[in-house]
């Protein structure tokens, strides 16, 4: 649109020079703008400040200093052992989760993309885990895997002693395939949106060419879909960062010795219910640039150079 | 095709969606269950099947009250999300206005802001700062709007033909008229399914709402069933089938509008919200 010699034209330009041609939007915009602000943007830098600072939680209305402390926070966290067990357990958790659920969403995805009878059964069946609460499956869980539950009945002698959840060396990795379970449908959804952008193509000339299911599943699809492959690596990662719910309900706050301890955990118990939030504030920025560059890693590796 | 591979593929598919499945349907036989069998024929019981669970977990945990929180919490969400969610995505989709490449950039950086980073300061902030513990008002804040569906409506509105928008503009129509009149009534289905996705946030959030309410009268169902799950089962006579009474009531919801509404789950919707 060009901009029309009309009445008033000349101070219409002059305002839409400087609020845009459409200044309603900022109106409009407006509510999200401030609560991004207020909700994102301003805890971030305190989360900051407060990593930097003696930070501790006074009565409410009293005056208290919160001397800056410099890397204080950061020495007590990367020394303290609780801290590093809680990373040691976060790559147990990422080495059996992320390669388990990148195989067998894009397995299911790839053979539910062809599949045209009970189609509506399957896709429910695989995303059901995900729509359904956390503490609700967790419940059925501790059922399944406690000493005397119907897992161990089923192993019979074979069962593990201790159990599941109570072992120190199984707690991590039944947390581990718990999520696989419950996150699986949503990045099946993900693998079967890349698939749509496959050229059918590709698989005729293979056909032609006399290659079987097998050969056009790693030299086609896999390919392919590296860029999902890539987004379904970076989020289950920040699921596993993120992980809270399945040790602190599946295994009673932490497992034995502090087995399954995330360190989302950690930063609950020591921050909120120890009162030391700036121990707190510390490690989520370590955590966070810890999962950064994993992220960062991640890219090279899975879509190849920039 | 040939046959076979099509056979082994059903094979595989409903030997997965069995074991997915499974937990779900001993879920439910677990909460009827008088006492707790946990042998292999216990899965499969004849008789003995009673509601004497559902009544327990309602006398420790008020189960209508809890449902109630989850409720205002999940539908206060909803309506933030939707009511301004809908304004910044038509905005950020269809009009010019100074700010607006910085709100976006804004929009993808808040994507990848993980939440443990939040966590101390909200925490601080909302219940020390503001006074929000044991409040509708704390609980939703920190998700009142979700982002991910600001930038699911902003690409429905993208997907709009412009001439659609050229034509209101020079019957004279204002902008709110054109996105009440035009824009809205054809993305309705696709509102739908952003709607369905942000409700699940909510009423499955468990972390957040157990930060701030201490009070049981104030907790969602998830949080008040956690707290069961933690402290009281020991003491119980039959305490799973307690808790499994108590996650049926809490998944029920979800997974009802889910199948009720599964054909608006589509892959590209999903794939459209997060791709970024």
């Amino acid at each position: 649109m060009t901009a029309a010699p009309i009445e008033g034209g000349v101070r219409r330009n002059r305002v839409a020079a400087f609020f845009g041609r459409h200044p309603v939007g900022m109106i409009l915009s407006a509510p999200y703008a401030v609560y991004i602000a207020v909700v994102f943007a301003y805890p971030l830098g305190f989360s900051l400040w407060i990593s930097f600072h003696d930070y501790f939680f006074a009565a409410p209305g009293a005056v208290v200093d919160h001397p800056f402390v410099g890397f204080d926070n950061y020495k007590a966290v990367l020394t303290d052992p609780a801290v590093r067990q809680s990373f040691g357990n976060i790559g147990i958790f990422l080495i059996i989760n992320v390669p388990l659920t990148a195989a067998l969403a894009l397995i299911l995805a790839v053979a539910l993309n062809r599949v045209v009878h009970a189609r509506t059964f399957l896709r429910v069946a695989f995303y059901v885990p995900y729509v359904t609460a956390s503490v609700a499956v967790v419940g059925v869980w501790l059922f399944l895997f406690n000493s005397g539950g119907l897992v161990n009945s089923v192993l019979g002698p074979f069962a593990p002693d201790p159990s599941w959840l109570v072992n120190e060396g199984l707690a991590m990795p039944v947390i581990a395939l718990f999520v696989v379970w419950k996150q699986l449908g949503f990045f099946i959804l993900l693998y079967l949106a890349a698939l749509q952008n496959v050229p059918n193509e590709l698989y005729e000339s293979a056909s032609v060419d006399g290659a079987n299911g097998w050969n056009k599943f790693w030299s086609i699809t896999v390919p392919a879909v590296r860029p999902a492959t890539a987004l379904v690596v970076i989020l289950a990662l920040i699921t596993g960062a993120n992980l809270f719910t399945e040790p602190y309900l599946l295994t009673g706050g932490g497992g034995p010795n502090g087995a399954s301890t995330s360190p989302v955990l950690l930063m609950y118990q020591r921050g909120l219910q120890q009162g030391e939030p700036d121990f707190a504030a510390a490690l989520g920025v370590i955590l966070v640039i810890g999962v950064l560059i994993v992220a960062l890693i991640n890219r090279r590796f899975i879509e190849g150079k920039d | 095709m040939a046959r076979r591979p099509a056979a082994v593929r059903y094979v595989v598919l409903f030997l997965g969606a069995l074991i997915f499945l499974f937990p779900f349907y001993y879920m439910l036989i677990g909460s009827l269950q008088s006492e707790p069998d946990t042998s292999i024929g216990g899965a499969f019981p004849t008789s003995g099947l009673t509601f004497g669970n559902y009544a327990d977990i309602n006398s420790r945990v008020d189960l209508v009250g809890s449902l109630i929180n989850s409720g205002v919490f999940t539908g206060g969400v909803l309506l933030c999300t939707v009511v301004f969610g809908v304004l910044a995505g038509y905005a950020l989709a269809r009009l010019q206005f100074r700010g607006r490449g910085t709100l976006f950039a804004l929009v993808l950086l808040v994507q990848v802001i993980p939440f443990q980073l939040l966590l101390v300061p909200l925490y601080v902030l909302i219940v020390r700062g503001y006074g929000l513990a044991d409040s509708y008002l704390g609980m939703i804040l920190p998700f009142a709007i979700n982002t991910t569906a600001v930038f699911v409506f902003r690409q429905f509105f993208l997907q709009l033909p412009d001439d659609l928008f050229a034509a209101a503009r020079l019957d004279g129509a204002g902008e709110l008229r054109i996105l009440r009149s035009v824009a809205l009534p054809l993305v309705r289905p696709a509102l739908l399914t952003a709607v369905l996705l942000t409700f699940i946030g909510p009423w499955n959030e468990f972390l957040w709402p157990f930060l701030i309410t201490k009070q049981a009268d104030m907790q969602p169902l998830a949080v008040s069933l956690a707290n069961y799950i933690s402290n009281v089962s020991s003491r119980a006579a039959n305490p799973f089938g307690a808790i499994l009474a108590g996650a049926c009531v809490l998944a029920a919801p979800a997974v009802a509008l889910f199948i009720a509404f599964q054909r608006q789950f589509t892959s590209t919707d999903i794939g459209s919200g997060v791709k970024g």
